[in-house]
This record gives C-alpha cells, structure tokens and sequence, in this order.
C-alpha cells in the first residue's frame, strides 16, 4: 500500500534514527512511503505560541499541497506534526472564511479533508507476524502528550488509560508493565531553554518505568526520544541515579520482531545502546 | 510556576490581565494539554495560555526569568522563516548567541556542546540538512500572517 | 329562533375607557337571535350576576354571551351563576373585548366596531352551543407504589393509614432502597437500618400495603382513577408462604464467594441468598446467574436441606395485573458508574482517578458497607486490597457532579454532607487516622447541617483542601492523590491507604422505559418531570400519577420523606371522591361516517382515541377520560368526523362567516 508520508523537521534533524527505523519497518510490512513534496515545518511549539495565524498556516501549506498532489491520507511519524496538521484540517473544514483566507496566504486550495494518521495507527492496519518474537522485552509504554490530546483533535485511544500500543507488542511476543505515567509530559521542546524541568519530568518518568519492573520505555514520539534517551544521562546525574534504561521507538521493536537486526534500525545510534533483551 | 494556571485563568476574568501576561507560569507552561482534556466546564486552558503568550510576546511583557523560552521559540520561527524546515545547528547557534546577549552565562553557552561529538558520532548533526526548494513561498506565508 | 342574551361589562374603565359600552350594548341588541342586551360597570360582581340570573328567568334565554374578560377568569362564575338560574352552563360563552380589544387598541371607533365584531361573532359561537353535562370517570380507591426505598415506604404507609389499599412493587429482593445500605445519617447520625427497619416491617405487616418483591412494571393501561398495571414477579425459586427464613438453605449452599449487590461488591453472598439479615420479607431469592442447579442441573443441596420443601426450580415469572386509581413512582437513585462502561459514551471518564483499577479507590456506598456495623468487614474499616486499616484515607467531592464537560450539569446535593459524615465515622473509627477531603464548595443548607460540616472539621480533626484531585496512581503500596488547595495556590499530594469518590447522583436504570410506562416526563438526565418546579414538586402532567424522593432529583432522607407524604397526600385527594369531575369540552368521534383509519389514534398525545368494533363496521373512538380536548384529531380526520364539543367545526365556520 502507499501513503502518503510527513517526515517532520524532527526526523530529518537528530531524530533522523526514528526516521531510519520507520523506513525499515514499514517497507518491511509492504508500505510505500510517498514524501510529501517540498514540505515545510507544521509550526510545532513556536508557532501556536506566537502566532495563530501562522499555527493554522503552516500546517495548512502541507495539507494543500497534499490534497494537490492526491493524498487522501498523510502518515506523520512525529505525534506534534499529526497534532497541528489535524488541528488545522479540523478548523479549515469546519469554517468555509478560514478556508478562503488560508488558500490565499498558503496560495495553494485547501479544504481539510486529508486524514493524517500516527505511527501507532498505520501499524495498526497491518497484520503483524513476529518472526523474531520479543521475548524478554518487559516494556513500559510511553505516549506522552500529544498521541491522545487534546482528545477533541487527535481523536485517538483514551486519553487517561491507553492501550494502543500494549496491544500491538502484544501482537509481537512482549510483555507490557502497568505503571503510572504513561500520559505524563516529559517537557516536550523545553529541551533547549528549560532543561531543568525536562531532566525532573525525565528522571520520574524513567524511575517509575524502572519501579514497575520495566526493562525498556517505548516511545512514538522524537522529541520524547531526545528528552528520555539522549538526557538520560543528564537526567540521571542530576539525581544520582543511573538509569541505563533502553528508550526505544515503536517501529524499532516492530522491526526487530520481523527480523531486523539493531543496526538496520538505526537503534545503535540511541544514546543508551545496551539491548534490553537477548 | 509561579501561579497556577487555574490561578492565571482566574486573574484573566478578573480584570487582571497584566499580572496574567507578566507571569512566569505561561512560560513555564509546556502545552501538554492535560489542563484542558480534564477541566469539567470545558476551559480550554491550554489555549488561554498560548493567547496570553502570543500578547505578552507581542506586547513585550514577558517575565524576565523565562526570556530564554521566547528567544528559543523566536529564534525557531526566525529559523523556519528562511529555511523552510528546520536547521537545527543555526538554530541552536542563533539561540545561543541571542541568549548570551541577553544574560550573559558561560555555562548555558557551553552546557550542550559535549554532546556534539555524540551527536556527530552518531550522525546526527547535519550541517546542511536538505532544504525546501521554494523558500520563497515560506517568506510570503510569514508575511501574509504578520510573522 | 335562539334567544340569546348579551351583557355587556365596563370593567371599570377597563373597556370603557377604550370601546364605548354602551354604544356597543345598543348596536348587539339587532344581531338576529338576541333576545337582550345591557351593559353593566362590572358584570363579574353579585349585583352584575344577579342581572345574568334575573335576564335568565325573565327573558327564558337559551343562550347568553358575556362580553367582558377572558375566559380564564370569570367563565367558571358565570357559568356557575347561569346554572343557578336553571341554564345549562355550557350554553354560556364569553366574549374578549379586555385582553383581545379595549387592552391592545387606543383608537376608540375602530376598538368600538371590533368589539361589536367580536360579539357578533361569539353570538354565533352560542347559537351552535349543546347542553352538555360533566364527564364523571369512576375512580378505584386504590393506589400503587413503584418503589420501595425510603419515599416509597412512607408514601405508602400514609395512604395505607388513610385507609386505601396499597401495591407496593420492588425490584430487589426486599424493601428498604439504599437507605438499608447506609451505616448512619447525616445530621443526627442515627444508624440508618435502625430507624428504618421499623418502618420496613410496618410495611410489611400493614394489613392494606400488598407487597411485590421482586417484580417490575411491565405495562400501564388506563388513565386516572382507573389505570390496569401489569406487574411482572420475577422468579424466585422460592415459595415465600411455606418458608419460614429459617437460613437453612444459603447456609449450605456451596457457591460462596458471589459479589454481594447489596454491598455493592464489598462483601459476598451466595446463589441463594438473603440481600440483608433484616430484609421484608425475610425470604431468599435465588440467582438463576449462579445457581449451578438452574444452570445445569446440579447440586440442588438447599432443596433437601429445607425443612419446609420451600424451594421450588421450576419456579416461572408470573404476571399479575393490579387495578389502581393512582400511581406514585418513588425509584429512588444510583450512582455514576465513572470509566468507560455507560450508556451514553458522554458520560465516560475519570480514567486518571484509577476506579476498577486500584481496589482501593471505591465510591460512597462501598464505604457506606465498610463502615456498617452489619456490613461485610462487621463496622471495622478493612480496606479491599489486603484488609488493613488504612491509616490515611482522602475523600474527593464532585465526581462527575457539576461536569459540564460530561453533561452532568448539576449538583448531586448530598454529597458534600456524605463526605464529611465519612469523615467523621472514619476519623470515630481510626483514632490515629488521616481524614483528607478535596472539595470545590460546601453546600450544607438544611438544618444543623452546616454546623455538621464544621464539626468534621473542628472537632474530629478531617483535613479539607479546596480543590480538584487531578491524578490518582500507586506508588510503593500507597495511592498517591494529587490535587490543589487553591485557597493558599499549592497543590497538595497526599499518600493515602484509601480513597473514597463521592459519584454523581443519577436516577435508577431503566428510569427512562418506566417513565413511558407511565406516560410522563423525564429531563435530559432521566429525572422526572414534575408539574411544576415551585408550586406542584410531586405531581406530573399525566393525571393520577405522581413522583416523589430521588427519582426526582438528588435529595436526603428527609426531603425524600417528605415528598413521599406529599404525594401520598394528592393520592388521598384524588380519593376523597367516588368519581372524578371532568369538563365535557372534549373530542367525539362520529361512528358512522368514522373510516376507521385511526390517524387520529396515532396522532392523539393523550393515547385517549380507542379502537372499537361496532355491529356492521369499525370505528375510533374517544375515552372521555383521557382526552384533553386538544383537537389533533378533528385537523387530521379526513372525513371531518372527529369534533370538539363546544368548539365544532360548524361553529368555527360560523364565527368566521359572520365577520365576514
């Protein structure tokens, strides 16, 4: 099947291992990733902060050049950029002046009506087969924000208690913990200018993971990658702890179920490269 | 946070709008949305608060304490502006400097560059990621919006 | 020809000061069929009914218009006073030159000719005008209850005791609703099985209250003073007149560990049970859900031990029909089930306080069995998980209450007293114990009730934090709770052993069915209808049935107590009578050129058109008990046989014609 693909800055910056292990997996399962022509930024935190026009317009360029170019659907890795292309699509359809002005500051016909979807959800579609089942991985499920919020957007699982992704490691042979901040923020795009709070949200989250018998976090979001893989470290030092707890992306765990070894996935770029199984 | 963010609502209805706009909390506020997923008479709060940033950016009222959040976010749409996508090295150099100038601390200048041999190690660190081929459109998107 | 009279009214200068009375009185006195016509300052008065009374007699009128007020405010006087002179009153009629002229006109001559108009057009109305006498509907002195909690109990104990049979119908398995669950009550706090039990057995014994356990409605026929109810007693595998209660048989029956309903999961009981050691009738029941001998044929064990060869597996459901003149519906409440298990997917929710999820985030009843001295841990508080004493327990208001995000928009009521009572029978219970209750508002408006609320607070030391909870998750065995206390602007996390939710008030599953049973109305929350909010609280738009306790909306003890002497007392009015009076202004359906293609059966809103089978032909026809004389049925007959007395069709036509 093809479909159309959003990349994201992220991926295409220090993520570029979460776009590694996308690629991988999801060619693997039989899917097409079709790029999105000459894409731009969808605003992310900087853009909704400071300008809502703006929010609404960035995100707005990608969809019509989407809908230009027959997309009906656009798979978007990075649960920011499915957050504001759907927040714009749901706007733009719902309100026919929005829909005049932003065709003409994206100069481009924009209607709304692409269905973007997540990581989690494509996975979804496909009929997962383990050749290498996931023994020995006890994940701890991560969704941080923007998968589930604001549930009137996203549209997606439940927003207290999520189960998508249990359920497709189920499907792979693992084995999932029940702990307490699944949902919780790990500080988003503070990473840069307020690491403090970032390394505080990291050490909770990573401590619980680790109370609740987890040997590994799962995430399907790059900058929850960056904040609880790349400063773990950091997050650790600050507490005197040392975590050593594998972060690992969804499509990782999926793609070394069908086989794959870590390196094909991009996972020895992580910055704790120790192997929570086998 | 320095006030809460039921306590920023709060001031807003009651004619205290400045205090509002000159608090650290909305800057503090990391936009995870559990604020306006949970609240039962269906405030979004999360979207009081991005309104409040927008005027406090634009009128210049922002807390002293929490100047490096609106120089990161300033300097990503700077960033964005001209590339089209992001240039995360440009981006974090314009950061840096911009910070610098505005407070002066070494140890902020320097705190992230030992992971930059990681981060080329891995590589991770792109001097010239692939770029948007109409730039141009993106200047105009930006002006068309007043950003 | 008719011999109509006319009286004129002045109404002070009311009318007089718009349309000119006499003038007008004059000029009607040459409508053909006008025998007389005066006029008079105030025509309402007893000098002014004496004229209508004396012109009557005098003049042997068959008809008479006054031309005055609306009807709404002297039609019953001066039909009344036409009856006194020997004339029919339905052979009166009012004409509006106040509301309909003199009061919404300034120009003189034109409210002058309109007011003639107006007469002459009611003139023609009288000349159509039949004798009719009042509908008499029978009513059969015996009331039924639906519901046997606390309102239901004293509804039907008052009627009782006015001397009225009563049908008392229960869904459970015994009376006594949710107060036989609760530990104590708030203000005094009496215990609540004592004080209720008592009447429970009153009841019970009450040589006029005929009791059905176990039973529902199942279908309501009828209109006031004469409904058919259907009652449907569910199977009890038990014959409740050859046992004795002796407990021989839940004594050996092997299936233990059964989630006991009436204490909402707390405890256990076994398939064949007694809900409470002090339920009316003091008779088991036995589930048909667990009972391995009416699932499979097994077992069989309570059979053979019982001494009296009471239980019976071949028992069936059975109909009974009961044949009441008055309805009161008292179903009482439940509570919001909080997750995502509802029956509209709105309601969903509170995931993030971890109810179902951690066996020690129960809700008010739970903890209402934990702390009864006859509950499932015997009054010690033992919390579910491991059976310890929580040393740290936090109570959290306005769950699900006052959410406007899951469209339950009001407050519960009784809530905020429940906590504290909480409170204080924990903190009574766990001496060395934490009380921690997160709150947005105090509501404590009856008597002594605020000062009961200072008093958990005051003397039995409970920690009370304004604001929401905003998590609940576990950590290290304890759960930890996090909420805010904005009154000093801090959130506050607290450790606790136990947290106690108090859930929204909602009405009783199946509210909504029974409501169409009954043919009244419901709000958007399933609470019923009354006739109105301030002045008619226990009555509804259907006649003859009435509601009363939470069933109506959230409310205590005493409030629902009494509503239920309320509306027992509407019921004794109702029965004060041997017949009910009802006017004759209503529907009549002519059989013979009737096609019988019953449109107007399905439009009429009072269900009051009935099918009926006539020598040669069919036929619809009007029950003159429930009709209302709304004429739905005369604007969509299409062979113009259906009619309103007093306002045919004929007469219609003629009041237009004569404008004309």
């Amino acid at each position: 099947m093809a479909i159309g693909y959003y990349p994201g800055c992220a991926l295409r910056g220090s993520s570029n291992d979460y776009e590694q292990s996308v690629r991988v997996c999801l060619k693997a399962l039989g899917a097409e990733l079709k790029e999105l022509d000459d894409w731009i930024c969808c605003g992310a935190t900087a853009a909704h902060s400071l300008n809502e026009k703006l929010s609404v317009a960035l995100p707005a360029r990608n969809l019509a050049i989407a809908e230009r170019d027959g997309f009906d659907e656009l798979f978007a890795p990075c649960p920011m950029c499915s957050m504001e292309l759907m927040k714009a699509a749901k706007e733009i359809a719902a309100d026919s002046r929005l829909r005049e002005e932003m065709a003409g500051i994206v100069e481009l016909p924009v209607t709304g009506r692409t269905k973007i979807l997540n990581l989690i959800q494509l996975l979804e579609r496909f009929d997962l087969k383990p050749s290498k089942p996931l023994d020995g991985i006890i994940a701890a499920c991560y969704y941080g924000c923007l998968l589930t919020r604001p549930a009137s957007i996203v549209g997606f699982d439940d927003p207290e208690a999520p189960s998508s992704m249990e359920t497709i490691l189920a499907k792979l042979g693992a084995k999932t913990v029940n702990w307490n901040f699944r949902t919780e923020c790990c500080g988003a795009g503070k990473t840069m200018c307020d690491e403090e709070t970032v390394l505080d949200l990291a050490h909770k989250i990573l401590s619980d993971a680790q109370r609740s018998g987890a040997n590994c976090l799962v995430v399907a979001c790059p900058m929850c990658h960056v904040n609880l893989d790349m400063k773990q470290a950091a997050a650790g030092k600050r507490f005197g702890v040392d975590h050593n707890l594998p972060v690992y992306y969804l499509s990782d765990l999926v793609g070394m179920a069908l086989g794959f070894s870590p390196a094909e996935l991009g996972v020895d770029r992580h910055f704790v490269v120790r192997l929570a199984h086998g | 946070m320095d006030i809460a963010p039921n306590q920023v609502i709060r001031l807003v209805q009651n004619g205290q709008k400045d205090r509002a706009l000159r608090s650290a909390a909305i800057w503090k506020c990391l936009s995870c949305f559990t604020c306006s997923s949970r609240c039962p008479q269906n405030v979004d709060c999360a979207g009081v608060l991005d309104a409040l940033r927008r005027t406090a950016a634009a009128e210049g009222m922002h807390a002293e304490t929490e100047t490096r959040t609106l120089i990161f976010n300033t300097a990503f749409l700077h960033n964005i502006r001209r590339h089209g996508r992001l240039n995360e090295i440009e981006l974090i150099g314009l950061f840096k400097t911009r910070a610098m100038l505005a407070d002066p601390d070494l140890s902020f200048l320097f705190k992230d560059a030992s992971l930059a041999p990681a981060l080329r190690q891995k590589r991770k660190l792109h001097l010239a990621p692939d770029g948007v081929r109409d730039r141009d459109v993106v200047r105009r998107i930006f002006a068309r919006c007043g950003a | 020809m008719a011999r109509i009279g006319v009286f004129v009214c002045w109404c002070g200068e009311n009318i007089a000061r718009t349309v000119d009375v006499a003038q007008v009185a004059e000029e009607a006195a040459n409508i053909p069929g006008v025998r007389c016509s005066v006029h008079y300052k105030y025509m309402c008065s007893d000098p002014g009914q004496a004229m209508v009374r004396e012109k009557i007699e005098g003049e042997r009128l068959d008809g008479v218009v006054v031309a005055s007020c609306s009807p709404h405010m002297h039609l019953k006087t001066f039909r009344r006073a036409a009856a006194a002179a020997g004339l029919n009153p339905y052979l009166v009629e009012m004409a509006n030159i106040r509301e309909h002229c003199s009061w919404v006109h300034h120009d003189r001559e034109a409210a002058t000719a309109k007011a003639l108009d107006i007469i002459r057009m009611t003139v023609e109305k009288c000349k159509y005008d039949r004798a009719l006498e009042p509908i008499r509907v029978p009513v059969t002195r015996r009331a039924m209850v639906i519901g046997g909690g606390v309102a239901g109990i004293q509804a039907a104990l008052d009627i009782a005791d006015a001397g009225y049979e009563v049908v008392l119908v229960e869904k459970e398995p015994s009376i006594g609703g949710k107060m036989a669950g609760l530990s104590e009550t708030f203000p005094t706090l009496d215990c609540s099985q004592c004080i209720l039990t008592p009447r429970m057995v009153e009841a019970g014994q009450h040589p006029r209250i005929k009791l059905h356990t176990y039973s529902e409605v199942e279908s309501v026929d009828g209109f006031v003073g004469n409904f058919t109810v259907a009652v449907r007693k569910k199977a009890r595998y038990v014959d409740i007149d050859k046992c004795t209660g002796c407990g021989e048989c839940w004594n050996v029956c092997p299936w233990k560990k059964i989630p006991s309903e009436f204490d909402y999961g707390m405890g256990f009981r076994r398939a064949i049970y007694i809900p409470f050691p002090q339920a009316v009738p003091a008779r088991p029941v036995i589930d048909k859900n667990s009972c391995a001998k009416l699932l499979k044929g097994g077992c069989g064990i309570c059979a053979k031990k019982c001494p009296r060869d009471a239980i019976r597996f071949d028992d069936t459901d059975q109909i009974v029909e009961e044949r009441v003149g008055a309805i009161v519906a008292a179903t009482g409440y439940s509570l919001y089930s909080i997750g995502n298990d509802q029956p509209d997917p709105k309601y969903q929710g509170y995931g993030e306080y971890g109810y179902g999820v951690y066996k020690d985030v129960i809700d008010g009843l739970q903890f209402e069995r934990l702390v009864s001295a006859s509950g499932p841990t015997g009054g010690e508080l033992k919390r579910p998980s491991d059976g310890k004493t929580p040393k740290s327990v936090v109570f959290v208001s306005c769950v699900g209450s006052r959410d406007n995000a899951k469209g339950i928009s009001y407050c519960s009521k009784i809530c905020c007293m429940y906590v504290a009572k909480h409170a204080m029978l924990y903190r009574h219970k766990v001496h060395d114990g934490e009380a921690h209750v997160f709150y947005m508002d105090i509501r404590a408006g009856g008597k002594g009730y605020d000062e009961f609320v200072r008093r958990a607070i005051e003397q039995d030391g409970a920690r009370y934090h304004r604001g929401r909870v905003s998590r609940i998750y576990e950590e290290d065995g304890k759960l930890i709770v996090r909420g805010a206390d904005t009154l000093s602007g801090t959130p506050v996390t607290v450790a606790a052993d136990m947290v106690v939710l108090a859930t929204a008030i909602r009405p009783a599953p199946g509210i909504e069915s029974l409501a169409q049973k009954l043919n009244i109305g419901y709000d958007e929350h399933g609470f019923l209808l009354e006739s109105h909010p301030k002045l008619r609280p226990v009555e509804t738009n259907t006649a003859g049935v009435f509601i009363c306790g939470a069933a109506h909306g959230p409310k205590d003890i005493p409030e629902s107590v009494a509503q239920a002497s309320a509306a027992a007392s509407k019921v004794a009015v109702l029965f004060a009578n041997q017949e009910l009076s009802r006017e004759p202004e209503i529907a009549r359906i002519n059989e013979q050129t009737c096609a019988a293609c019953y449109a107007c059966y399905r439009a009429c809103p009072y269900h009051a058109i009935e099918q009926v089978q006539l020598k040669n032909k069919r036929a619809a026809r009007v029950n003159p008990g429930l009709c209302m004389g709304c004429g739905t049925c005369v604007a969509i007959c299409p062979s113009k046989s259906a009619d309103i007395e007093g306002f045919t069709e004929q007469q219609i036509y003629s009041m237009v014609e004569a404008l004309a």
